[in-house]
């Protein structure tokens, strides 16, 4: 299971990353399968219903460092609303435009998560999936980011083999444009909760300082203004995932919410 | 008659967009597409993670003509705390000769 600080490290940059999880003679199998492509699900089957025992896809989500990340994040049992298998082919001269998927979601106390797995060392050169930390609260809606070629702080996604990360749904990203001779693959795959997200995770450091220490954080891109708005709605979302409608980080969130009652004597 | 030479048509335009920390066009740039209308360079997304220019006015300093400034807009009555794109976009043009 996740602990308090690394969730809060996810509500604030919108991703957690996981290096090398999956063990190479997996990695290496996965190359085949996802060269054969991976059959479809129905859209919101069950987690424990979508891939058959034994299956590549399956044993990816029995590692335990991934089954733990998955149930802290979206609880026990999720739907799988989707996967694919995504191919950047070697110069083929693109890369896609920055995004996030689906269509504008904005929700604010729940969200899906995007497990991307990389079986492969991923360089620079190979087009790595560019991500943008702390763009997932951003009320936009899918490409119309297209415009926004680079940003300071972005993540240009250098990784070895076996290589996992969790998205926000809204985390704008993109596949970078592979200019090297090697076929990339990644394999994603999208899951909707089917419960509340409150407190799934191993809460037992919830208060420790690294956690407002991880909420705080800002980063490069933001707007000097707006970075101020994103740490607000990091504390209703931090709010939400613990119960706890007395969290606030430098008095953003109770300082504008602060309409008394009282009627003075 | 021999027609006259336009020395408009060999012109091509390039394009960059500055996102700035605030609404000045002296504070730091904190994104950047470039466009380039001679078709020698392609650039893409994702391709640097350093600007051009560490501000708007030293993209001016280097001979790129402010074409359009984003307006200042309150925002919309109950959504004060939303985020949404960027706010401080200013886009540039530089003519170059092919």
């Amino acid at each position: 299971m996740l602990n308090s600080v690394q969730m809060a490290r996810f509500v604030a940059y919108g991703s957690l990353r996981m290096d090398a999880v999956v063990p190479a003679e997996m990695n290496a199998e996965a190359l085949e399968v996802l060269g054969d492509g991976v059959p479809g699900v129905p859209y919101g089957t069950p987690l424990s219903e979508a891939y058959p025992q034994g299956s590549f896809p399956r044993r990816l989500l029995e590692l335990p460092a991934v089954a733990g990340a998955l149930r802290s994040l979206v609880g026990p049992e999720p739907d799988i609303d989707h996967h694919a298998v995504h191919v950047r082919l070697p110069r083929e001269g693109q890369a896609q435009p920055l995004h996030g998927d689906a269509i504008i979601d904005v929700r604010r106390d729940a969200f899906d998560v995007q497990l991307m797995y990389y079986p492969q060392d991923v360089t620079l050169e190979m087009g790595g999936t560019l991500s943008v930390p702390g763009s997932h609260l951003r009320r936009t809606n899918e490409s119309d980011t297209g415009r926004y070629q680079n940003l300071r702080g972005q993540d240009r996604l250098v990784c070895p083999a076996g290589t996992v990360v969790f998205l926000h749904h809204g985390l704008w990203h993109g596949g970078r444009r592979n200019d090297s001779d090697t076929v990339r693959y990644m394999f994603k795959i999208r899951f909707n909760p089917t419960v509340r997200q409150r407190r799934l995770w191993d809460t037992s450091d919830l208060a420790d300082r690294r956690v407002a220490r991880e909420l705080d954080t800002t980063f490069p891109w933001y707007e000097h203004a707006t970075g101020r708005l994103e740490r607000y709605n990091r504390v209703l979302l931090w709010r939400a995932l613990t119960g706890d409608d007395s969290f606030d980080l430098d008095h953003w969130v109770t300082r504008v919410s602060n309409r008394p009652q009282e009627v003075p004597a | 008659m021999t027609a006259a030479h336009n020395p408009a048509a060999d012109l091509r335009q390039q394009v960059l967009v500055l996102y700035l920390e605030t609404s000045g066009l002296d504070s730091p740039v904190v994104g950047w597409p470039v466009y380039d209308g001679t078709g020698r360079t392609s650039p893409t997304t994702g391709d640097s993670d350093e600007p051009p220019y560490q501000s708007g006015v030293a993209a001016l300093r280097d001979g790129w003509r402010l074409i359009q400034a984003a307006q200042l807009i309150p925002p919309c009555p109950g959504h004060e705390y939303d985020v949404s794109f960027l706010k401080h976009e200013f886009l540039f043009e530089k003519l170059v000769a092919l």
